[in-house]
C-alpha cells in the first residue's frame, strides 16, 4: 500500500514538472523575444538617436545618406491597416447580424468553419493573389493604379482577418441572452431593430475587441504586404502608390545579405521591437474589452 | 360579474380525457352564455399546439376574461407557459412551431393562432414580463422608452411622459426618479422585474402575460410585484403563468388547471382552491403531486 502511494506521489511530481516546463517554454520564448529586440535595439539606438527615429521623415537604410525616421513604414502598415479596418468592420458586421441573427442552423453550420477556414489559408498565396489578381482588376477601376500599392493588399487584408472581426463579433452577439431578444421581440420590434438597437449594442465590447485583434493582426501581417504592396518606404496617405510597412522591410532586410551587426541589420529590431510595442497595445486594449463583455448583462 | 361567472361556469371542468362532456355540449352552452362578447378578451378554442412533432397543448378551450386576472396553474412541464406563449405568437420565433384551432382576440374578433395575423401588431398588443427580470442593457428610461420608439413615438415630450407614466403605474418612479440615466442592470432583481412591467405597460397593450414573473425574486419583491399585479387589472387584461398555488390563490379572479397538455379545470379562482370540480384539481392543490 505504501509503495503505491510513493509511486503515485512521484508520478504526481513528475507530471507537475512537465506541466510547468510547457507552461515556461511560452513564458521563456516571450521574454527571449523581448530580450533580444531589447538588446539589439538599444545597439541601434546608440547609433542612431531616438529622436532622429521618431521625428525624421525619411527612412533610406540602403542610401549614402542614410536616414532612420520610422515614419514612413508606420504610415504605410497604418495606411494598409485602416483600409483593411474599412472593407472588414462593415462586412464583418454584417455577416455577423446574419448569422446570429437570420442564418438558420444549417448554414450557420456550413458559414462558421468556411469562414474560420480562410485563417487557414497560407498568406503567401493570399500575396500572389492579390499581386496576380486584385491587383489588375482594381487598376482597371481606379486610375493611376500603380502595380504595387497599398489598395489591393489592404482590401485582401479586410477579408482576410474577417476570422477576428466577424466571428468574434458573431460569437459575442450569441452571448447576448436570448431572454433579452425575447424582450424587444415581445414589444412588437422587428428582427433588424433587436439585431441593431439591442444586440449589437449589448456585444459591443465583443465586437470592438474582435475589430481590434483584426487590426493588430493586420498590422502584423507581413507575406501579404512583402508581395503586393511594394518596398517603398513613403509617407503618404494615397492608397495607389506602393508602400512598405514596418512588416515588409523587417521580410526585406532580414532576406538581404546585410552583414551581422552592420546598422540596417540592427534597424530591423528597432522596427521589430516599434511594431511589438504597437501590437501589443492593441491586444491589450482587445483582451481588456473581452473582459467586459459579460459585464454589460 | 354575473354574466362572467356563468361564462367561466360554462367552460370549467373541461374533459379529462374525452368521457366528461362532448364538445358539442360545450360549444351550445358557451353561446348561449356570451351574449355580451366584450366579457371575453381572448376565446381559446379547440387550440392544439406542436414543437415539431410533439403535442404540447392538447384541445384547449378558454375564455379569458377582460380586465380580470387569469391564472394558469399546474406542474411542470404541464403546458401553462406554452399555452401563454401561444397568446402572442412567442414560439414563432423558432422553428417547428405549428397552430391548431383557434384564439379569438375580442373585440376584434381576430384568431391570432392564425398564420396570417401580423405578429408586430399582435405583440404590441399583448405585452409579456418573463420568468427572470431581463432589461435592456440600457438606462432606466431607455428600457421603458424602448416599447415606445418601437412603435414610432418620436416626440421626445411624449416618451418622457410615458416613460414617467408607465414607471408611475408599476410603482417604481419613485425610487428611480433621481436616477433615470443609471443602467437598468443596478436596480436590484424585484426593481429590475417592476421596471421589464413598466416597459411593457408603456405602450398600453391590452393584454399583458406574466411568465412566472416573481420565481427569480425574494419574498419582499415578490409581495411587491402581486401588488402591482392586482392593480394593474384596472387598465389590463392579465394572465399569469405560476408554480406557486398560494400565488396563484392571492392574486388572480380565474384559475385555469392545466395537465399534460390539456386544461383540466377552469373556474373562479375561490371554488378551484376550494370545491374544485375535478380530483385531478384537488390532488394537485393539495399538494399531492406536482
Amino acid at each position: 500500500m505504501l509503495t503505491f502511494i510513493t509511486r503515485k506521489k512521484i508520478l504526481d511530481r513528475f507530471m507537475l514538472a512537465v506541466f510547468f516546463t510547457a507552461g515556461f517554454i511560452t513564458i521563456f520564448i516571450t521574454v527571449g523575444i523581448v530580450y533580444v529586440l531589447l538588446a539589439d535595439s538599444i545597439k541601434f539606438f546608440q547609433e542612431v538617436s531616438i529622436k532622429e527615429f521618431l521625428t525624421e521623415k525619411e527612412w533610406t537604410p540602403v542610401f549614402a545618406t542614410k536616414k532612420f525616421g520610422i515614419w514612413p513604414l508606420i504610415s504605410g502598415t497604418f495606411l494598409i491597416a485602416a483600409i483593411a479596418m474599412v472593407v472588414s468592420i462593415p462586412l464583418g458586421i454584417l455577416i455577423a447580424i446574419y448569422l446570429s441573427e437570420y442564418a438558420s442552423v444549417r448554414v450557420k453550420e456550413i458559414a462558421k468553419p468556411i469562414i474560420e477556414f480562410m485563417e487557414a489559408i497560407p498568406t503567401v498565396v493570399y500575396g500572389y493573389f492579390t499581386l496576380l489578381f486584385v491587383t489588375p482588376i482594381l487598376q482597371s477601376i481606379v486610375p493611376d493604379l500603380e502595380a504595387f500599392n497599398s489598395l489591393a493588399p489592404g482590401i485582401v487584408l479586410g477579408f482576410m482577418i474577417l476570422p477576428y472581426t466577424a466571428s468574434m463579433a458573431e460569437d459575442s452577439m450569441k452571448g447576448v441572452p436570448q431572454r433579452i431578444r425575447e424582450a424587444s421581440y415581445a414589444l412588437g420590434a422587428t428582427k433588424l431593430r433587436t439585431a441593431v438597437t439591442i444586440v449589437i449594442p449589448a456585444a459591443i465590447s465583443g465586437i470592438v475587441a474582435g475589430f481590434i485583434l483584426g487590426a493588430s493582426r493586420a498590422i502584423g501581417e507581413t507575406m501579404v504586404v512583402a508581395i503586393a504592396a511594394g518596398m517603398y518606404p513613403n509617407l503618404t496617405l494615397d492608397p495607389r502608390e506602393p508602400i512598405q510597412t514596418m512588416t515588409g522591410y523587417i521580410v526585406q532586410v532580414a532576406l538581404g545579405d546585410l552583414p551581422y551587426g552592420s546598422i540596417e541589420y540592427l534597424s530591423i529590431f528597432a522596427v521589430g521591437l516599434a511594431l511589438f510595442i504597437i501590437a501589443f497595445i492593441f491586444n491589450s486594449i482587445a483582451l481588456w474589452l473581452r473582459s467586459r463583455i459579460r459585464e454589460a448583462y | 360579474m354575473v354574466m362572467v361567472n356563468t361564462i367561466i361556469d360554462s367552460i370549467k371542468s373541461l374533459f379529462l380525457g374525452a368521457t366528461n362532456r362532448s364538445m358539442e355540449d360545450i360549444k351550445s352552452k358557451t353561446k348561449d352564455n356570451f351574449k355580451r362578447e366584450g366579457d371575453v378578451k381572448l376565446e381559446v378554442k379547440e387550440l392544439n399546439f406542436y414543437y415539431g412533432e410533439f403535442k404540447a397543448l392538447k384541445n384547449i378551450n378558454l375564455k379569458i376574461p377582460t380586465k380580470k386576472i387569469t391564472a394558469l396553474i399546474g406542474p411542470s412541464g404541464c403546458g401553462k407557459t406554452t399555452l401563454l406563449r401561444c397568446f402572442n405568437r412567442m414560439h414563432d420565433l423558432y422553428p417547428g412551431s405549428k397552430y391548431e384551432g383557434s384564439i379569438i382576440f375580442h373585440p376584434d374578433g381576430i384568431n391570432i393562432a392564425s398564420p396570417h395575423i401580423d405578429l408586430l401588431d399582435l405583440r404590441r398588443r399583448v405585452g409579456m414580463v418573463f420568468q427572470r427580470p431581463n432589461p435592456f442593457p440600457k438606462s432606466i428610461f431607455e428600457n421603458v422608452a424602448y416599447g415606445l420608439r418601437v412603435n414610432g413615438v418620436r416626440d421626445k415630450k411624449l416618451i418622457k411622459e410615458r416613460v414617467e407614466w408607465a414607471l408611475q403605474s408599476a410603482a417604481l418612479w419613485d425610487e428611480v426618479k433621481d436616477r433615470l440615466d443609471a443602467n437598468a442592470y443596478s436596480l436590484s432583481g424585484g426593481q429590475q422585474q417592476r421596471l421589464c412591467i413598466a416597459r411593457a405597460i408603456a405602450i398600453e397593450p391590452d393584454i399583458v402575460l406574466f411568465d412566472e414573473p416573481t420565481s427569480a425574486l425574494d419574498p419582499i419583491s415578490t409581495s411587491k410585484i402581486e401588488e402591482l399585479i392586482m392593480t394593474l387589472k384596472e387598465k389590463l387584461t392579465i394572465i399569469i403563468v405560476t408554480h406557486n398555488m398560494q400565488q396563484a390563490a392571492r392574486v388572480s379572479d380565474y384559475t385555469g388547471f392545466m395537465y399534460l397538455g390539456e386544461l383540466i379545470e377552469f373556474d373562479k379562482t375561490q371554488k378551484i382552491f376550494t370545491i374544485p370540480s375535478q380530483k385531478l384539481t384537488e390532488d394537485y392543490i393539495t399538494g399531492r403531486f406536482g
